[in-house]
């Protein structure tokens, strides 16, 4: 067994046989999590390793190739994303350990949340190795299934009803996604993304195909007009399961919607498409942000900021995919949207876990509640700040690289409207996260009760993933390089 | 023109997706909702397993049905979770509808 084989298998299968043991041991879920978190992470860094020495790897399962075999696939985004995945479920795993540490009482949610965690990750893992839409298709369906039951774990009314609001979204777009790959299949025979690559575009029911895998993918991003789950039910779940929900979830069917767009079917990308979809994501930039300025609990304000931040991810189609493709500025465009979807990943995480200690602080997340929180939870304001940084894309965080880089494609594209609508985005998300924080720093009223204490352990989970953010910013360069490593058609460009 | 057996199979897949979004998109209780989920995904795996027999010569194409039948174990799960959902749901909020479409004049009759 080769390393690659072994880092490969490590990271698909030690959270799914995690999962496996923490559902038969119930009560032992947190070690559990730390066992797999170990090898999980040791498997990711072998892996990001064998990248950056000796480019994309490739495994056939068994030994068969494609079309019949299964083919599993690492390269730079990839390895990106699962590495980013691993960080952010470690910090969030360390601040779960204790709401949902199995004590002497039997609690349903502290007996389910470790399983469903840990399927989760396994669940995004293989959505990411995957080289075949087929595969693909069953890695986002066990997601969706297990971030439905994390949305209805604490089996409250309002949560129920989110998780099956979520759920009726959510079939929807699978069965648009698996029509779509009957259809690609009934064309072309096949449903690995390399041997597509060469064949898509022949048929003439390609761009129905295209457009029912497209509708389905964005219905689980939560793109505009699809987003109206989003809110509720990031909001109501708790808060570890909110950072998991927010912060890497729909960054998976994104995951897909690039590897369909940008490798199985580039041919297929019209402009019409291409700013159908960047126009979609401009209107959920405005409608999300709007909506966020309006709320007044902290984790619906976090939640519709995600509803933003996921549209102007969508910007990479205009200016990266069709025509754009292979133009200078194509691969600014292309890093600058993974930059944004990874910096998020790490900072909507780590601002959903402030949220969740600044609830056990004080019992609620109403705005008011938290005039004077600082004095309290120093180190979760100062974490949930540096967040805000990098969302509103402030120098020197991840968030800054990843507008910077798309800002300037955009002008070197000719199309100035998406870098207005980025400087637009970062203004709304200084003005909705200003409230908190403003009042996070105010001075508490008199009578109000005194926060119960959080160990201060536990509040460095959420610094270290925002202080990672901002690291992606600083140190931009390695990560820069590293995803573009086996990207088709790389015209590596500079960040100049 | 002589309907060939998988052409007739395509087209039964087609009325069936059909069929499925209408019941999708009308119904408010959820259970019928789940229904009409189920009405698609045949229709899918019809149409996907029609699309697999296309040479008369060389049968047909086994790799759909491995899809379909993987394809069938995800849609029997959905379902199942689906389910479970809507009955702890429903314990809870006194009804089988979301909150929002949960009003008077129902176009389904009746309660459970």
């Amino acid at each position: 067994m080769t390393a690659s084989a072994l880092a490969l298998a490590l990271i698909l299968t030690a959270p799914l046989f995690g999962a496996l043991a923490a559902m038969l041991m119930g009560r032992r879920g947190p070690a559990i999590a730390l066992a797999t978190i170990i090898a999980t992470a040791a498997g990711t860094l072998i892996l990001l390793v064998i990248i950056a020495t000796e480019g994309a790897v490739h495994l056939a399962i068994g030994g068969w190739e494609a079309p019949l075999g299964i083919q599993l696939r690492a390269d730079g985004l990839a390895g990106g994303f699962i590495a980013t995945t691993a960080l952010v479920m470690g910090a969030i795993l360390a601040v779960a350990a204790k709401p949902f540490a199995g004590g002497k009482t039997e609690r349903r949610s502290a007996y389910t949340f470790w399983p469903l965690a840990l399927l989760l990750w396994g669940a995004l893992n293989a959505i990411f190795l995957s080289g075949d839409l087929f595969n693909l298709y069953v890695g986002l369906e066990l997601l969706t299934l297990v971030a439905v039951a994390l949305v209805g774990i604490e089996g409250k009314r309002e949560t129920l009803a989110a998780a099956l609001r979520y759920m009726m979204f959510a079939l929807m777009g699978s069965l648009l996604y698996l029509l779509g790959a009957a259809l690609l299949y009934a064309a072309h025979g096949t449903l690995d993304i390399a041997l597509l690559a060469e064949r898509v575009g022949s048929a003439p029911g390609d761009i129905v195909a295209a457009a029912a895998i497209t509708g389905g993918l964005a219905a689980k991003t939560a793109l505009f007009p699809f987003h109206a789950w989003l809110p509720p039910a990031h909001s109501g779940a708790p808060a570890p399961a909110s950072a998991m929900l927010s912060g890497l979830v729909p960054k998976a069917s994104f995951y897909i919607l690039l590897r369909f767009w940008f490798e199985a079917a580039p041919d297929l990308a019209g402009s019409g498409v291409l700013m159908l979809l960047g126009g979609l994501g401009a209107f959920a930039m405005v409608y999300g942000s709007l909506l966020a300025l309006h709320q007044d609990r902290l984790k619906l304000i976090i939640a519709y900021s995600t509803v933003a931040q996921l549209g102007y991810l969508f910007f990479i189609f205009p200016l990266a995919g069709g025509e754009s493709a292979a133009q200078p500025w194509a691969a600014g465009a292309w890093s600058g949207a993974i930059f944004h979807a990874l910096s998020h990943a790490m900072a909507k995480a780590s601002m959903f876990l402030c949220a969740g200690l600044i609830i056990e602080a004080i019992g609620h997340d109403r705005l008011p509640g938290m005039k004077g929180i600082v004095r309290a939870l120093p180190m979760t304001v100062f974490a949930f700040a540096l967040a805000a940084i990098t969302l509103m894309g402030l120098p020197p965080s991840g968030g800054f690289t990843a507008k910077y880089l798309m800002m300037t494609a955009s002008f070197a594209a000719g199309q100035p409207f998406w870098a207005l609508m980025l400087i637009l985005a970062g203004l709304l998300a200084a003005a909705y996260l200003y409230r908190p924080l403003a009042l996070a720093f105010a001075l508490p009223d008199e009578d109000a009760p005194a926060p119960k204490a959080v160990s201060r352990a536990r509040q460095f989970a959420p610094l270290a993933l925002a202080l990672a953010a901002i690291l992606l910013g600083i140190l931009s360069a390695a990560p820069f390089a590293f995803i573009q490593i086996g990207r088709p058609g790389a015209a590596v460009e500079g960040l100049e | 023109m002589v309907l060939s057996a998988s052409l007739l199979y395509g087209l039964c897949g087609a009325a069936l997706i059909g069929l499925g979004l209408y019941g999708f998109v009308v119904h408010r209780r959820l259970i019928r909702r789940v229904l009409a989920f189920n009405v698609i995904g045949s229709g899918i795996f019809l149409l996907f397993g029609a699309a697999a027999y296309r040479d008369p010569v060389a049968g047909s194409d086994p790799v759909p049905q491995a899809m379909i039948i993987t394809g069938i174990v995800v849609a029997l799960s959905a379902t199942a979770l689906a389910l479970a959902l809507i009955v702890a749901h429903a314990r809870l909020a006194r009804s089988d509808a979301l909150p929002e479409d949960d009003r008077s004049g129902d176009p389904d009759e009746g309660r459970p």
